[in-house]
């Protein structure tokens, strides 16, 4: 993974004798995070640490990734992201199901490829209209694409109950339900997937996505094929939601279970990604850590605090404010979201760095331009 | 200049355009040269603007027919536009404003892209091959248009004159055999439009490209073109060299005797 994410990055800096040594400075901070992630990190936890706070926040922050890529760089608004996220579920579960000799990860990557596939049809309306429009149309196939998965029995193999537990994990004979295996191939499917995403939208197909989310009129007229980015879009998207949302019934919950993938499924999603960041790939991981991490501090800061002396359900209530209201101020503080806050910061910290893209100025054009 | 091979770049024969009844354009007729520097002029609202649209397929025409290369069509898609070569740049801002300099001229090439999605999700060698190709050629116009030191700047923090030079770096980058500039100088000074008319010059006599401008400074006008065509209504009221335009008595009366 680290030697993709390097040359992405040596890419991107300018061509010369620096190249080199600016991608390697890059690209060590990152390395000694994945190294922590994937080294210290299994060694040191707990099951509770990844159980409860580290699977859901690599999934949520691969969710993440998948409408920040459709939304963010390609600036095609979706609600759809819970109903890709089952069918991604629904896909793999069924290719286990009935296709026991297809590995897992093949089976992750296929159940990826349908979603996104679902994806495209999702977005056929996105030819025709834009904005709020296309944000309803998305609406309506989160709600049909939950209703054939409860509807349908087929889906979820005929069980009695509307969760069904999901195939034991194995890779190659190698067990991996235990929390910490869970977590290992949960964290290399996000990294893996990760690195294509910042290859892809550094690449012609991310620099078309996001000329057609600045000014989709100026990218026909100068070549791009605004038809053709925008449905890849939703297909890359798509996908990518589609892998989080089968890890999230394996690696996380253990069933497949329409009704975690939701409206407010979508909703969270969409918050990760405004907290985070737009059109940044880290802003990913650091809304999924405010979104999914947030609460839980906050419940435990509150119950040292207030544990036993205020109301447990007033206690939920305060926690729901406070979390609202740190979305708040972040956002004031920062619009463009915490990754280009964290930028700011770290340009701050190292001013002999090469100056990164300003993060001024947010989505969405004047739509005038002739 | 290129070489003139037989027949006008861009013909257009009797084209209409109204919206909501209201006539943008009436009976329009004109050729442009193969590798000329064709200017429109007229006052604002006269159409010229509207019958850019037409040449590259944001409008399309109520009747007559735009010929371009010597194929006839009365309604174009702008990206079938774009790839037959024809390059444009607008009026308003039009780029793409959290990229930077060099995305947005990168952009502009996407039409001599062959390379599929999943060539460039996981960078395979003709990927690589190609954005090394398209890098070289893009920095090849970004240094032609003097924007090297703004070449990894984000389009939308840089000043407008700037702006109008990287619109014009985008439109260019693609090799157009036709390019279409709307007001290229509006709002900028006399030295920036100095420089920008030295640009449009060189992209017509180095680069080879017929050039069809929209341009309210009738000076800049008259040194710039080989050709000038004078709407007003959306009817042509003069069509000839600058000398013939500048003295013909209908031009004088319908827009260069007034003041603007």
């Amino acid at each position: 993974m680290s030697s993709a994410e390097t040359e992405a990055a040596a890419d991107f800096v300018a061509p010369g004798a620096a190249r080199d040594w600016r991608g390697l400075r890059r690209a060590l901070p990152l390395g000694l995070l994945l190294a922590v992630a994937f080294v210290i990190v299994p060694l040191a936890g707990t099951d509770y640490w990844f159980n409860a706070i580290l699977i859901p926040f690599l999934i949520m922050a691969l969710a993440g990734l998948g409408l920040n890529l459709l939304m963010g760089y390609a600036g095609q608004a979706s609600l759809g992201t819970g109903a890709f996220m089952a069918t991604g579920a629904y896909a793999t579960y069924n290719l286990l199901l009935r296709l026991p000799d297809i590995p897992l990860p093949i089976s992750l990557v296929l159940g990826g490829l349908i979603a996104g596939a679902v994806g495209v049809v999702v977005g056929l309306p996105s030819l025709r209209i834009k904005g709020f429009y296309l944000l309803a149309s998305t609406l309506a196939a989160q709600f049909l694409l939950e209703w054939i998965f409860n509807q349908y029995g087929w889906f979820s193999n005929y069980s009695t109950s509307s969760s069904i537990s999901a195939p034991k994990l194995a890779i190659l004979g190698q067990d991996l339900s235990s929390p910490v295996g869970r977590y290992l191939m949960t964290l290399t499917a996000v990294v893996a997937i990760a690195a294509v995403a910042a290859r892809l939208v550094k690449s012609q197909t991310g620099r078309a996505w996001s000329a057609v989310r600045d000014m989709d009129t100026a990218a026909a007229v100068i070549g791009v094929p605004v038809a053709r980015s925008k449905l890849s879009a939703f297909f890359v998207g798509a996908a990518v939601c589609g892998v989080a949302g089968a890890l999230w019934a394996f690696a996380y919950l253990g069933t497949v279970d329409a009704r975690s993938f939701g409206l407010d499924r979508s909703f969270q999603v969409m918050f990760i990604i405004i907290v985070g960041g737009m059109g940044s790939i880290a802003g990913n991981f650091i809304g999924s850590a405010f979104i999914v991490l947030l609460p839980i501090l906050l419940s435990q800061v509150s119950d040292r605090l207030f544990g036993g002396t205020v109301d447990a359900g007033q206690l939920a209530n305060l926690q729901r404010i406070a979390f609202g209201a740190l979305i708040i101020w972040f956002l004031i503080k920062e619009p463009a979201g915490l990754a280009a806050l964290a930028e700011r910061g770290w340009r701050r910290l190292r001013p002999s760095g090469t100056a990164g893209p300003e993060r001024g100025s947010r989505p969405g054009n004047t739509g005038k331009i002739f | 200049m290129s070489a003139s091979s037989a027949g006008p770049i861009l013909e257009l024969r009797d084209v209409s355009l109204s919206f909501k009844g209201v006539k943008a354009l009436n009976a329009l007729s004109f050729a442009v040269a193969r590798g000329e520097i064709c200017a429109l002029i007229g006052p604002n609202g006269a159409g010229k603007s509207s019958l850019l649209n037409i040449i590259n397929g944001v409008y399309r025409a109520d009747e007559g027919e735009v010929v371009f290369d010597g194929a006839p069509f009365r309604r174009i898609r702008p990206l079938e536009a774009a790839r037959r070569g024809i390059g444009r740049t607008f009026q308003h801002n039009a780029l793409f404003k959290r990229l930077s300099v060099i995305d947005n001229v990168l952009a502009g090439l996407t039409r001599h892209s062959r390379t599929t999605l999943v060539e460039h999700a996981f960078g395979l060698p003709r990927d690589l091959a190609e954005s090394r190709a398209l890098r070289a050629r893009a920095e090849d116009i970004i240094e032609h248009l003097e924007l090297t030191p703004h070449r990894g700047t984000v389009v939308s923090t840089l000043p407008y004159g700037v702006q109008k030079r990287v619109d014009l770096a985008r439109a260019l980058v693609g090799r157009p055999s036709l390019l279409l500039l709307d007001e290229p100088m509006a709002g900028m000074n006399q030295d920036e439009k100095r420089q920008m008319s030295r640009f449009v010059t060189e992209a017509n006599a180095v680069l080879g490209a017929t050039v069809v401008l929209i341009e309210h400074d009738i000076g800049v006008v008259m040194d710039l073109s080989h050709h000038v065509v004078v709407l007003d209504y959306g009817r042509k009221v003069g069509d000839g060299t600058p000398r013939q335009v500048r003295n013909d008595p209908d031009v004088i009366a319908a827009y260069l005797g007034t003041v603007h």
